[in-house]
């Protein structure tokens, strides 16, 4: 099958940073295929890439098997929601979202019918005729995707779009991007630094770090079986525990990721486990955050609200299952 | 400093202000009582009597619709090159990065700082130099030069404040260069453009210095002024050019300063 995307040995390199670095990646058609990764590594130099807005400097891109490297960005069939929205001020919301279609010569009335439609598929029919300004950050967002969405596009790029809204409204456009995704069967390639947001959206995640991809798999596999230890780290912050340590409970010298969740903590001084010291809690609302000191090494557990805590500085024994310390590959 | 603003100014300060207005538009007002005045030889105070017999004496003048059609023709085109260039200009420095930019920048704002005076010597020295001859199209060269810091300046400003991303989000959705120029690009940036315009224009057309530097026989509307002004025939004819240059300048720079107060609050509303 032909892939919606695909990247080949692709690199982006600006002077000596190499913003992306023979990158390797195939997006199957209909897939919400989110690029997770901390600021600077690569994954926005990804989503400009197959827009358009930069070349390759080395590699190719393909998009539906058509070669897009030099392509410029009015003539490929992707649109970007942009983190900013970059809603033309000067035009109301009915001419914004038309927009597209108005550089395209479609009719007048064609394209407002066209408008009135993408509108009312993100739930703000009779907005048309309201300015940019006059919208909430929320409004503003459906826009911009109404905006993008009226063109049809094969693949939509979406850079960040829910990071200037607050925590509740953002949960509510998880669900909704979701859903629509689902509905249109549009690929859709998602930019987030959340963790949490990439988890809970996407088909399938790819992990950047420094230019390269760390790991591309599901949700599942991202957080059960990383493969490096910066996996393990960025994706819900697991306990990466160095060989020495793993090997005394599991037998074999690999580096290893523990989830802060599976580690069941019992307030007993002696007794089979890990012996550890309590060395500070933090309640995070859902569950609390336990620090621990397990002979030098730090540990981190949460333990759900509602059940047993210790306090801090006691001598505690850590349990977990043998089969949920996950062992990683080679250096990590 | 006091930040109550409904708090009256002590009347020192007020009278103070009075005055300080009084000495920068009472002069003006003198231009104007002149253009009504008998006395046609000297500036006599209080005007011997009144009259607007020249009115028409100036509307029957040849030689200053000359001088007035050449600064018109002058200014139009100044303005026009500013245009083109100082937005172009404006673009390239406030889109893009490249070796060079705050000099470029630096460069392009200098004219306007330098006294016109230098810039006149600097153009006559250079026209001698390549063999030009004086002509309309020096005096058009030389105030394109401070024409086109003015369009420059009001330009960037505004693209400073355009998204860079509006542009990327236009061709996103499939416009071209062209396209995005007419559709996104002139709409931002036009009022910017046309207060710029404006001010060029008001610029060419009262400038003295740089013109006597660049022009040959061609008399504009200035110079024409200050030749008449040492030629005591008809004096008032000269107030009354005046106070038309007045009227003609002081109204596209209201309208500028209008356009431009507009602009900001347009784009501060889509804050």
């Amino acid at each position: 099958m032909t892939s919606a995307v695909s990247f080949r040995k692709t690199s982006r390199h600006f002077g000596s940073v190499r913003a992306v670095d023979a990158v390797d990646l195939d997006i199957v058609p209909g897939e919400f295929f989110a690029m997770l990764g901390p600021s600077g590594s690569g994954k926005t130099t990804c989503l400009r890439l197959i827009a358009g807005f930069e070349q390759p400097t080395a590699g190719e891109i393909r998009i539906f098997g058509e070669k897009a490297d030099g392509v410029p960005p009015y003539r490929r069939n992707v649109n970007t929601v942009f983190q900013d929205y970059a809603l033309f001020p000067h035009l109301n919301v009915l001419d914004n979202v038309a927009y597209g279609l108005m550089v395209k010569g479609v009719g007048k009335a064609e394209r407002r019918q066209a408008a009135e439609d993408a509108l009312k598929l993100v739930a703000l029919p009779g907005y048309g005729a309201r300015r940019p300004g006059q919208l909430s950050g929320g409004q503003r967002q459906r826009v911009a995707l109404a905006r993008a969405l009226v063109n049809k596009p094969k693949v939509l790029l979406l850079d960040e779009p829910l990071g200037a809204l607050d925590l509740k409204l953002r949960e509510q456009m998880q669900e909704e991007l979701k859903a629509l995704q689902r509905r249109l069967g549009i690929t859709f390639v998602f930019v987030t630094h959340d963790q949490g947001e990439a988890l809970s959206m996407a088909d399938r995640v790819a992990v950047f770090n420094d230019g390269k991809i760390m790991q591309v798999g599901t949700p599942e596999e991202i957080y059960e079986k990383p493969q490096s230890r910066f996996v393990a780290d960025f994706v819900g912050s697991s306990n990466v525990l160095p060989p020495d340590f793993v090997q005394r409970y599991a037998g074999q010298r690999r580096w290893g990721s523990l989830r802060p969740e599976r580690i069941r903590i019992h307030r007993a001084a002696s007794g089979d486990g890990v012996r550890a010291r309590v060395l500070a809690m933090h309640y995070v609302g859902a569950a609390t955050r336990v620090a621990l000191d397990a002979d030098g090494q730090r540990l981190h557990a949460t333990v759900p609200t509602g059940a047993m805590l210790p306090a801090e500085g006691d001598e505690v024994i850590l349990t977990f299952n043998r089969d949920q310390l996950h062992l990683m590959d080679g250096e990590g | 400093m006091r930040s109550d603003r409904s708090q009256s100014a002590p009347l020192g300060l007020k009278i103070a202000a009075a005055c300080g207005l009084l000495f920068l538009h009472l002069p003006l007002l003198l231009i104007f009582v002149y253009a009504f005045t008998t006395e046609e030889k000297s500036y006599q105070w209080p005007p011997p009597g009144l009259t607007t017999q020249w009115f028409a004496a100036t509307w029957n003048r040849p030689d200053v619709w000359q001088a007035l059609s050449l600064s018109v023709q002058v200014a139009a085109i100044s303005t026009a090159i500013a245009l083109v260039l100082g937005t172009l200009c404006a673009a390239a420095v406030s889109q893009t990065r490249f070796f060079g930019r705050e000099t470029i920048s630096l460069l392009v704002i200098l004219p306007i700082a330098l006294p016109g005076i230098i810039t006149g010597i600097a153009l006559r020295a250079a026209f001698n130099l390549a063999e030009i001859p004086f002509s309309f199209w020096t005096i058009v060269l030389g105030h394109a030069t401070f024409c086109v810091v003015v369009v420059y300046n009001n330009a960037v400003a505004r693209f400073r404040r355009t998204s860079g991303s509006l542009i990327e989000a236009s061709m996103d959705l499939g416009a071209d260069g062209f396209q995005t120029f007419r559709h996104v690009i002139l709409p931002n940036i036009g009022t910017a453009l046309l207060a710029g315009g404006m001010l060029a224009f008001a610029l060419s057309f009262d400038e003295v210095i740089v013109t006597t530097f660049t022009a040959g026989q061609q008399q504009t509307l200035p110079i024409w002024m200050l030749e008449e002004l040492v030629r005591p025939r008809q004096r008032p004819v000269t107030n009354v050019v005046a106070m038309v240059v007045v009227l003609v300048t002081l109204l596209p720079i209201l309208a500028a300063y209008y356009l431009t107060r507009d602009g900001d609050q347009i784009a501060g509303a889509g804050k």
